[in-house]
């Protein structure tokens, strides 16, 4: 080729190889391809095989990619060839020619300020009114957050709806469980602990939350609202797997390590008349990670 | 250079068979000038160089093999009671986006290959992005004039991250639903409007219907679209300004040396296109991932332990967990923990990563044109910034295994948070340091500065003395491997 790019001063266009056997390397690399892709429509209409599929797949375009870069590298010309760079800039005339010609025709729109300054104000109001229906996409947060669906008197129920009787669960289970009516709500998933038998004061002021040693705990981890899930009797102490904190539940699941900022917010507790476990009232805090509102 | 077409020798030139038709084309667009010059086009040859291609290649296999996906997989947390071909999830209450990714793993045929297809290439997508932005970076590829495309890149790079997060978000799966849950608390603790941000994101508090069919619209439209958008102006303001290349024989800041585009880039290229193709393929294959069934479906108040993220959130998700337990409560407001690790944090990250151009200018007052490729070596503030970053990231990532890391070398989490918290300050400045002085010895070697080694010999009584520098007094060149 006569026009194309020089090579470089001292270099020859001769490409490094021309042996045979790489030539017979690329096309071995090509029959290859031929013969898996063919294997893999076969394999396919047998019925399939995840593992195999991926073989032939793979050899079919290894041996393509193998046989195409193969040929590049070793049959086509590598000169190393040369070619100029321009500077990228463009020349003065040429930025003063653009800058007269954007001026010419902007001109008007300099002149009349007025109706810039209207067409501004109405591109805004479009503007403005076009951010509107994003409002549409959920709904007010308002005080969703401070609030479960657990209500005074709400019994206790597991996933199934079926509800928790004081000697449903031996001192050392744990059951999760939802205000009746509300199995699975995310937001009121409680942990439902028996550390005793007796009553367990684990603050001032929670003297009478955990009848028969019962002590309810939301799930939802005050660092970024995994479940926390993992409960060991021995320790008394809960700990979240996504994060690693830990919780000590004898002390209000007061958390005493890892990043999580507050203790999990306990339920109050109480028997009803058929002994049946239930809630005093809703959490007295917000349960979950902290949000903008929330004191 | 003259550009014009100029027939050699008035010899006739023998036309392919495709003439006609690309004479049809040029009556039409007056292409054949910018076409030749194309076919002409030299591009610079080095191994790193197409690091770049791997991700542009492997974001290819995500498209053919999301496209593929999407006729199968139904964006809806509709309830359904499971009854197809995989026994152990048999009767069990899931969301259709959940039985839909079974199915097309179990009962589509070649659905399982395409699926773990698609998420190796995500994960190596993300791989080669990283890799190539540390390349760019070490090369200073960077500077003027390419700072925009350095600015483009860094977006393709975060538009990957949160598409990666939503694909792997859409199965439903007891995982990916945590890493939702995860997601929202992060949403929450933005100051201000963060709570609003939240409920407009999900529609509502969590969990919400409404995530799965927009994270899915997100996934394959929107995000796929502006990458494809980017990955264009990405190819096209680098041709425009030819790529930059390594110091070598006969290479200057005004010209290009390497091999031409019509055939042997194109043919290198397209040939690596297909071997990176292959390799997914086989990963797809051999290497399960993302074994969504054994996870089983999400329920909001059900989590397994050892739960990580996909590699490329690891540095999120350690963060996570060796950021103190700091929250903000004042003036009847809060500030949750996560912001800092998780919207503070990335948010700093990338906003260096937009602005180090210019910060990079500024401070070295280096504003001239670079074609030519620097030597880590050669800036050596430079390459140990790049090495403490990357140490910084490397530790949180690390981090965000804190419970393999204790089951495995059998030690206490708490120590392991507590050794974490101080490697994460400790380490990047050491690292940063040896880098720096690594460089200069580098530098010095091979541009002859290093001082000769001195020669101690011992005298006869026994004691030992300096006899000077070696022999060859100077040994000015080549003291050092280069």
């Amino acid at each position: 080729m006569t026009d194309g790019p020089p090579l470089l001063d001292g270099d020859s266009d001769e490409p490094s190889l021309r042996l045979r056997g790489t030539e017979r390397a690329i096309a071995l690399g090509f029959m290859v391809a031929t013969l898996a892709a063919l294997g893999l429509a076969v394999l396919y209409a047998l019925g399939g095989q995840p593992q195999l599929e991926g073989v032939l797949l793979a050899l079919t375009l290894g041996g393509i990619g193998f046989g195409i870069a193969g040929w590049g590298k070793y049959l086509m010309p590598n000169g190393p060839f040369v070619q100029a760079r321009e500077p990228l800039a463009s020349t003065a005339a040429e930025r003063e020619h653009f800058a007269v010609t954007f001026e010419r025709g902007s001109e008007d729109i300099g002149r009349r300020r007025f109706l810039r300054r209207l067409l501004g104000g109405a591109a805004t109001a479009l503007g403005i009114a076009l951010l509107f229906p994003i409002r549409s996409l959920g709904p007010n947060p308002g005080d969703s957050l401070s609030h479960t669906s657990w209500t005074p008197g709400a019994r206790a129920v597991d996933v199934n709806g079926d509800p928790v009787q004081v000697d449903d669960i031996a001192v050392g289970g744990i059951e999760t469980v939802f205000p009746e009516g509300h199995a699975g709500d995310a937001s009121a998933q409680t942990l439902l602990i028996r550390v005793s038998d007796e009553p367990v004061v684990t603050r001032p002021g929670r003297e009478s939350w955990s009848p028969a040693g019962y002590l309810a705990f939301s799930k939802v981890c005050t660092h970024a609202g995994c479940p926390v899930g993992l409960y060991q009797h021995r320790t008394e102490q809960l700990l979240c797997p996504c994060h690693q904190s830990l919780f000590d539940v004898l002390e209000g699941c007061r958390p005493v390590f890892g990043p999580a900022p507050r203790a999990l917010p306990q339920l109050p507790l109480m028997l009803d008349a058929d002994g049946y476990v239930v809630a005093q009232s809703d959490y007295r805090e917000p349960i979950g990670p902290a949000f903008w509102n929330r004191s | 250079m003259s550009d014009a077409p100029e027939p050699s020798g008035g010899e006739p030139v023998r036309h392919g068979p495709g003439w006609r038709t690309a004479r049809w084309f040029d009556d039409r667009l007056h292409a054949s000038d910018f076409a030749r010059r194309s076919l002409d086009k030299i591009f610079p040859d080095h191994w790193s160089f197409m690091l770049g291609e791997i991700a542009m290649y492997s974001f290819v296999v995500l498209l053919v093999t999301g496209l593929y996906l999407t006729f199968f997989y139904v964006p809806s947390l509709s309830p359904v009671i499971y009854h197809g071909s995989y026994a152990p999830l048999r009767g069990l209450s899931m969301s259709q986006a959940y039985e839909s990714t079974i199915n097309l793993s179990f009962q589509v045929r070649a659905g399982l290959v395409m699926r773990q297809m698609h998420h190796w290439a995500a994960i190596v997508f993300i791989g080669a992005m990283v890799v190539h932005l540390a390349r760019v970076f070490f090369t200073g590829a960077f500077r003027r004039p390419r700072e925009l495309n350095w600015v483009v890149g860094v977006s393709m790079l975060i538009l990957g991250l949160v598409n990666g997060f939503a694909g792997y978000s859409l199965p439903d799966d007891l995982l990916s639903g945590t890493g939702l849950r995860i997601m929202y608390s992060i949403l929450e603790s933005i100051p201000i409007g963060g709570t609003w941000l939240a409920f407009l994101i999900f529609g509502g508090p969590y969990p919400s219907q409404d995530i799965i069919s927009r994270l899915y619209v997100i996934h394959i439209l929107i995000v796929p679209a502006l990458i494809a958008l980017l990955l264009g102006s990405h190819l096209a303001i680098m041709w425009h300004q030819k790529h930059t290349q390594f110091a070598g024989r006969g290479r200057t800041e005004t010209n290009v040396v390497g091999v031409p585009m019509w055939p042997t880039f194109a043919a290198k290229s397209v040939g690596f296109m297909f071997m990176i193709a292959g390799v997914i393929a086989a990963l797809g294959g051999l290497a399960q991932i993302n074994p969504v069934w054994l996870y089983g479906p999400y329920q909001p108040y059900q989590v397994s332990s050892a739960s990580q993220p996909d590699w490329y959130m690891g540095w999120l998700e350690g963060a996570l967990r060796i950021f103190p337990n700091w929250e903000v409560h004042a003036f009847g407001h809060s500030i949750g923990n996560v912001f800092f690790p998780a919207v503070l944090l990335p948010g700093i990250t990338f906003g260096l990563l937009f602005t180090w151009p210019w910060l990079e200018a500024r401070f070295t007052k280096d504003r001239d044109t670079h074609h030519i490729l620097d030597r880590p070596r050669n800036a050596p503030v430079r390459t140990a910034m790049g090495v403490a970053a990357i140490i910084f990231y490397s530790v949180l990532f690390a981090a965000g295994g804190t419970d393999i890391i204790a089951t495995t070398v059998n030690a206490s989490e708490n120590s392991i948070v507590w050794f974490l918290r101080g490697a994460v300050f400790v380490l990047p400045v050491l690292g940063g340091y040896i880098a720096y002085r690594l460089c200069n010895e580098l530098a010095a070697a091979s541009a002859g500065r290093r001082r000769a080694p001195g020669v101690i010999v011992r005298g006869p009584g026994g004691g030992y003395e300096e006899a000077g520098p070696a022999a060859e007094p100077p040994a000015a060149t080549g003291t050092g491997g280069d």
